[in-house]
């Protein structure tokens, strides 16, 4: 099955015409998302399962604006499993992470 | 109408105040990324809705809807589906958008927030015409006792006196029915019988010619059962 990829079709229709919209938010997420990336990271170095919940929660917003579904079902399960202390979907997890890393740095 | 935007994310505030945008009559006044410091702005300067995201790290989204005391109309905003009951017991609560919003979902939120907008100026215009508040004071041996309409079961007359019956109290007071009937919002209040009044929404069943509120079996005078039947919103 193919891989879905990070794409822009929510924000080009959030932005309609409004091309300093897309330029803002761009901006925005590029800002953002290195941040909470790191404070997934440190979370997960530090083994804090509760932590790591509330960041997978807010990441789980940005995959979905990124139009990835898939990706938004798999931190909705991981950011329950994590608050019972379960990382085990963290590489599946990381991945997508690393799918967006790249695409923010492509557009 | 102005609103605020309260979510601890900017990203999740900018997509928001993007859909704000495209509404004429709306203005955002103010973003804010943490319920702390919009409920602080809140006290300074009262606002039509607040766009609220529910999950957010230490304050949440519903401790504010609790800690306010007058709230405004209050969107929620979450990825969570699962927050949607829980959110609807609150009043204040005019609609619950799930993350991400889409122009037309937000469009029929905004419909929502207008009409709750409506109601509560009719509502205000209402109680300003009647003249009357949400409350009457009654005088019990030289006390001003405060009763909510909310309160009050129903009246009943025993002859120089009136006994209000409320949820926990039975207060009698040197007044009339007639008096009384004056002070009441007739929306609420209605009588059924030469020695009743009730209020009209804590009505559980009606039988023949007798109204039961709560553990009380009232009467229905003949003359006064069209006016109840012609209120009750039949099926």
């Amino acid at each position: 099955m193919k891989e879905e990829q990070p794409n822009m079709e929510y924000i080009d229709q959030l932005s309609g015409n409004d091309a300093s919209f897309k330029q803002k938010f761009l901006l925005i997420l590029k800002e953002e998302f290195p941040l909470e990336q790191k404070e997934y990271l440190e979370s997960l170095r530090m083994k804090d399962g509760g932590r790591a919940a509330q960041i997978v929660h807010k990441l789980k917003h940005k995959f979905n604006i990124l139009g990835l579904h898939q990706g938004y079902g798999l931190a909705v399960d991981y950011e329950e499993a994590l608050n019972k202390g379960d990382f085990g979907l963290n590489p599946a997890f990381l991945e997508v992470l690393s799918r967006i890393e790249v695409y923010l740095k492509t557009i | 109408m102005n609103c605020i935007i309260v979510d601890d994310e900017a990203a999740a505030r900018a997509i928001v105040a993007q859909l704000c945008s495209n509404v004429p009559d709306l203005e955002v006044i103010e973003e804010f990324p943490s319920a702390i410091e919009a409920i602080k702005f809140l006290n300074e300067q009262p606002v039509d809705v607040v766009f609220l995201d529910i999950h957010m790290p230490g304050f949440t989204g519903i401790d504010f809807i609790k800690t306010l005391k007058e709230a405004p109309g209050i969107v929620l905003t979450t990825s969570d589906k699962e927050f949607a009951i829980e959110a609807y017991e609150y009043e204040s609560i005019v609609d619950y958008l799930v993350k991400p919003i889409s122009p037309e979902r937000f469009d029929k939120c905004i419909q929502k927030v207008r009409n709750s907008i409506n109601k509560a100026q009719v509502s205000d215009q209402h109680r300003e015409k009647s003249g009357l508040g949400e409350d009457l004071y009654i005088n019990i041996d030289r006390r001003l006792i405060k009763l909510k309409f909310d309160e009050i079961l129903f009246i009943e007359a025993k002859g120089d006196y009136i006994d209000i019956k409320t949820d926990k109290e039975n207060y009698r007071v040197h007044t009339t029915l007639k008096k009384i009937k004056e002070k009441l919002p007739t929306e609420q209040f209605l009588q059924i019988h030469r020695s009743f009044i009730i209020n009209f929404t804590k009505i559980i069943d009606i039988e023949d010619n007798s109204v039961l509120i709560e553990k009380n079996v009232i009467p229905i005078s003949r003359s006064n059962r069209p006016e109840l039947m012609r209120r009750l919103n039949l099926l």
